[in-house]
C-alpha cells in the first residue's frame, strides 16, 4: 500500500490520526497532517483505508 | 436480514457518494445506482463559500471523486427525485424515470431558507456550485454586500467578501456570529469580523429585500432601517429537502425521521443532513448539518445495510475558516455549559475551550489549535463512555 496526501486541501479535523494514529500525525502548530509511514503494513491498512474514507477534505490517496 | 441486491442512493453530494464508497470499500457486488438531483459530479460544499467563493479554487476542484471513481455505480445527474413508493421501494424522477431497488438511501439533503422579495438579481442563496458561481461573479461587479445570517455560513461569507476587498455589513438577530454554535466564545469572533472591517448589525431582525428597477437595493430592518446594498446573500439556515417523500407515508418531520441504525422503514434509510434519527445515547431525535457527519453517517449506513447491527451515536464536529481562523468544535456546547479554556489563551487567539455541564465533558471547541483540540476531543468520548457504564 503506497499513501500519498495532499496538505493543500487537508483542513486539519484529524481524524486521519483518530483512525489510524501509528500512520498520521498533525503539525503542532496549524494541525495539518504528517505523514509518519507512506508504506503502512498490511496490519494497518484497514485503518488508513478507513483514515482515507473519513477524511473531510479527501486529502488522503491510497495506491494498493 | 439478508443482503440487498441492489440499492439506490437518492442523493449525489457528500452523503450520497459516501454511502456508496462505503457500501463497495466493504465489499458489497450488488447493483448500486445514485441519483443526483443537480447536473454535476459529487462535488465538496464546505469550499464553496470559502476557496470557490474568493476564487482561490477553481470550481473543480472541488470535486469529491475523479468520474473514473464511480466507473461501477450507475449514475444519474441531473433528475431530481418527485416521489418515493415506499412499499415497492420505487424512485419517480422529474424526467419521468422509475428507479427500483431492494434498498433506498435518501441523501437529498437541505436546501436554504429564503426572505420574501429575495427572488431578484442581486439577491443569492449560497447552497450549490451553481449559487457560489452566480454569487462570485455578482460579488466581483460590486462593491457592497449585505450578509443576512449570523450563522455558520453567512459569517463564512462575510469573511470571504471582506477579503475580497468589498464592503460587508452582517446583519443577525445573535449578540455575537455563531453565538448558537459557539456559545461564550463566540464574542471573540464577532471581534474577528470587527477588526477585519465587518460591519456588524447584531441583535437585528430583518423584515425583507428592498428593490430598486427589478433589482436588489438592500435589507429593511425591523427597526424601520435599510441597509444599501449592491449584493444581498440570504445565509438564515436550511430546511430538509423532503417535498418528494410527501405521499411516501414515511415520518417526515424536520427531515426524514429514523431509529437509531436511521433506518426509516424496512429497506429505507436516511443519511445527511437530511436523516434525523434517533440518538440512542441521549435519547432523542438528532439531525446534522455538516460535512463530517455526511461521511460518518453514509459508513454507518452502509455497515447497516450489510447486516451490522450498532446504533448510530457519532461525536458531532464540525469545523469552519474565517479570514485566518480555523475553529472546530467536537461534541456538543450546551446552554449553561461551564467552559474553561485548557490550553493556549483566548487573547492570543489560540486556544482550546473545553464545555463541561453537571461534571461532564460534553464538547470543545478549538482556536487555531487543531491538533490540541483533536487531543481533548479524547476527554468527551471518555466521559460519554463513563456515562453508558
Amino acid at each position: 500500500m503506497k499513501v500519498t496526501i495532499d496538505q493543500d486541501k487537508c483542513v486539519a479535523a484529524g481524524q486521519c490520526v483518530m483512525a489510524a494514529a501509528e500512520v498520521f500525525d498533525q503539525r503542532d502548530e496549524d494541525g495539518i497532517v504528517v505523514l509518519l509511514n507512506d508504506n503502512p503494513p498490511a496490519d494497518q491498512a484497514e485503518d488508513v483505508r478507513h483514515a482515507a474514507s473519513v477524511c473531510p477534505a479527501l486529502a488522503i490517496i491510497i495506491e494498493e | 436480514m439478508s443482503i440487498p441486491a441492489s440499492v439506490l442512493v437518492v442523493g449525489a453530494s457528500a452523503a450520497g457518494l459516501s454511502t456508496v464508497e462505503a457500501l463497495r470499500r466493504k465489499g458489497y457486488q450488488g447493483h448500486v445506482t445514485m441519483l443526483g438531483a443537480e447536473p454535476h459530479l459529487p462535488y465538496d460544499r464546505p469550499p464553496l463559500s470559502k476557496q470557490v467563493l474568493s476564487g482561490q479554487w477553481e470550481p473543480e476542484r472541488a470535486r469529491l471523486r475523479p468520474p473514473a471513481a464511480l466507473s461501477e455505480v450507475e449514475v444519474v445527474l441531473g433528475d431530481p427525485a418527485t416521489f418515493l413508493d415506499a412499499a415497492t421501494h420505487t424512485v419517480h424522477t422529474e424526467s419521468g424515470r422509475t428507479l427500483q431497488a431492494d434498498t433506498v438511501v435518501v441523501a437529498t439533503g437541505v436546501r436554504p431558507r429564503t426572505l420574501p422579495g429575495a427572488d431578484v438579481d442581486g439577491a443569492h442563496v449560497l447552497r450549490t456550485l451553481d449559487d457560489a458561481l452566480a454569487l462570485r461573479a455578482d460579488l466581483l461587479a460590486s462593491s457592497r454586500v449585505v450578509v443576512v445570517g449570523d450563522g455558520v455560513l453567512g459569517a463564512e461569507i462575510a469573511a470571504t467578501a471582506r477579503t475580497m476587498g468589498l464592503d460587508v455589513t452582517l446583519v443577525g438577530p445573535q449578540s455575537a456570529p455563531m453565538l448558537a454554535q459557539l456559545g461564550p466564545v463566540a464574542s471573540v469572533l464577532g471581534d474577528l469580523h470587527a477588526e477585519r472591517g465587518v460591519h456588524l448589525r447584531l441583535g437585528a431582525g430583518v423584515t425583507g429585500l428592498t428593490h430598486r428597477r427589478g433589482r436588489v437595493a438592500g435589507v429593511r430592518l425591523d427597526t424601520g432601517e435599510d441597509l444599501p446594498a449592491d449584493v444581498v446573500v440570504v445565509a438564515i439556515g436550511a430546511v430538509p429537502a423532503t417535498e418528494w417523500l410527501a405521499g411516501s407515508g414515511l415520518r417526515v418531520e424536520d427531515g426524514l425521521v429514523c431509529d437509531a441504525h436511521c433506518r426509516a422503514a424496512e429497506g429505507i434509510y436516511a443519511v445527511g443532513d437530511v436523516a434525523r434519527w434517533h440518538r440512542q445515547d441521549l435519547g432523542t431525535l438528532t439531525r446534522l448539518e455538516n460535512r463530517t457527519n455526511a461521511t460518518e453517517q453514509a459508513g454507518a449506513v452502509a455497515a447497516t445495510i450489510l447486516g451490522a447491527d450498532q446504533p448510530y451515536t457519532p461525536v458531532p464536529y464540525f469545523w469552519t475558516d474565517q479570514f485566518d481562523t480555523k475553529i472546530q468544535v467536537h461534541g456538543e456546547l450546551p446552554t449553561g455549559a461551564d467552559v474553561t479554556i485548557v490550553d493556549g489563551d483566548r487573547d492570543g487567539r489560540r486556544f482550546v475551550a473545553r464545555y463541561s455541564l453537571d461534571g461532564r465533558v460534553t464538547g470543545v471547541v478549538g482556536w487555531n489549535m487543531p491538533k490540541q483540540t483533536r487531543i481533548r476531543r479524547q476527554e468527551i468520548v471518555a466521559d460519554l463512555a463513563a456515562a453508558s457504564r
